[in-house]
């Protein structure tokens, strides 16, 4: 018991890394604050491209969000972040992150929005139609709203799918805050570090995982 | 060179193809093979929670629930660290794929126990006393009533998130399981060329293609019947 305490909850040594993990949680909140936006609105495009009139590009589009759904993650990270510098493309590591993700949460996202647009009824546009408006305010101030609403719940869950999805970056060496607890597990040769960056998701997801699981508590409700 | 046959030569250079073809060939299986098992365990004890659940026992619950919140708020990666790095310090020695396999098994199986759940919740509870008052019992009511008609409305979202977790596995190479990517980022750095990670990602292509048009088309089988 010791022992396991020892290895996993060391305070001494969890006080020592806490600096550098609390600077690699900056980094990860950084990114965040860079991936949600991109994929909240690339998701959006997608979805609304995917309601295109021309045939050719709804088909593009729901190839591309079947391409980026099935690569894993972190396969599109590491072609992105080492592959692409063969090509004479060379990213930095928040550039590649920013660019992987992009592709990968805009795909799902775009999902999301799909099914939320599908969600409201065909009688909304053309009431709002009727009234005058043209195809894009309708869209904009009357379909979109509701269809947000509907799926608020899924686009919440995704977010935190986002969030746990940064903890990728640190394979290509950006200093977030899985990168930062595991430096120091290495220095340390103890796993403490990482059960503190733990314990901060934790903090950090869990409210939001209840929130999203008290609106969700119901399938198809 | 022009610059067809450099793009040629930096992700589709034949020699490299060739060559590596078998690794990546080798990766699929490593890759296939636990992603199987994780599907089995994860889904099997996920179903398995949710009955407990269904007792309703506090006592029961509550540990359960923990475990999903936990699992759900958690980064897989940080996981598969924790236990590949810190078990054999406390003298279990575990070897990398039974690290992985233990790890999404788990998360899947919080994911599945929390739709599962839903899904006994969504059968109305009239379902329950009719079942009940024809003098069915507990478990007869469970197993022959509830289950059939909440597992039909878990599949869409069951299977979307199994999708999700089973394209984990690609973590693994992170602690040295020998699957694609690991196959594939080795192999580059062979061979100094960009061929290998494309080859990984189209191993990946291959495999999970198929499966997220059929998790689509699950999705739009089962949407139109739900009330």
């Amino acid at each position: 018991m010791d022992a396991l305490i020892a290895q996993f909850f060391n305070l001494d040594i969890m006080a020592q890394a806490a600096p550098l993990i609390l600077r690699g949680l900056g980094m990860t909140l950084l990114v965040c604050a860079a991936v949600v936006p991109l994929g909240l609105a690339g998701g959006l495009m997608a979805a609304l491209a995917g309601r295109a009139h021309s045939r050719i590009a709804r088909f593009v589009v729901a190839a591309l969000v079947d391409l980026f759904r099935a690569v894993p993650p972190l396969v599109l990270l590491i072609f992105v972040y080492a592959g692409l510098p063969f090509a004479g493309l060379r990213l930095s590591p928040f550039a590649a992150v920013c660019v992987a993700f992009f592709l990968n949460t805009s795909a799902y996202y775009g999902e999301i929005y799909r099914a939320g647009l599908d969600s409201v009824g065909a009688g909304q546009r053309e009431a709002a139609r009727s009234t005058g408006l043209t195809a894009w305010q309708a869209m904009a101030f009357v379909v979109i709203p509701q269809a947000v609403r509907n799926v608020l719940p899924d686009l919440v869950s995704n977010t935190v799918e986002v969030v746990k999805l940064t903890s990728l970056a640190s394979v290509v060496a950006l200093p977030e805050m899985l990168y930062s607890a595991d430096m120091a597990r290495s220095v340390t040769y103890n796993s403490s570090p990482i059960v503190l960056a733990a314990l901060i998701y934790l903090v950090l997801l869990w409210p939001v995982v209840r929130l999203v699981s008290r609106m969700e508590h119901r399938l198809g409700g | 060179m022009d610059r067809g046959a450099l793009f040629l030569d930096t992700f589709f250079k034949r020699e490299l193809i060739a060559r590596y073809l078998p690794d990546i060939l080798k990766g699929m299986v490593v890759t296939i093979e636990i992603a199987v098992l994780v599907v089995i365990t994860g889904i099997a004890l996920g179903l398995a929670l949710a009955l407990i659940r269904s007792l309703r026992w506090r006592l029961l619950n509550i540990p359960i629930v923990a475990f999903v919140d936990v699992a759900r708020a958690l980064p897989p990666l940080v996981l598969i660290l924790v236990v590949y790095f810190g078990l054999p310090n406390v003298g279990i020695l575990l070897p990398s794929y039974a690290v992985l396999w233990l790890v999404l098994s788990l998360l899947l199986a919080a994911v599945a126990e929390e739709i599962f759940w839903a899904g006994i919740l969504s059968v109305r509870k009239g379902q329950w006393e009719a079942a009940r008052s024809t003098g069915l019992g507990y478990a007869q009511t469970l197993f022959h009533v509830v289950l059939p008609q909440a597992v039909r409305l878990t599949v869409p979202p069951l299977t979307n998130r199994t999708i999700a977790i089973t394209k984990n596995t690609a973590l693994g190479t992170v602690i040295g399981v020998p699957e694609i990517l690991n196959q594939a980022t080795t192999a580059e750095s062979f061979s100094l060329n960009a061929t290998p990670l494309m080859m990984g990602a189209i191993a990946y292509l291959v495999l999970f293609v198929p499966v997220v048009m059929f998790g689509r088309y699950l999705e739009t089988r089962f949407a139109w019947r739900r009330a």
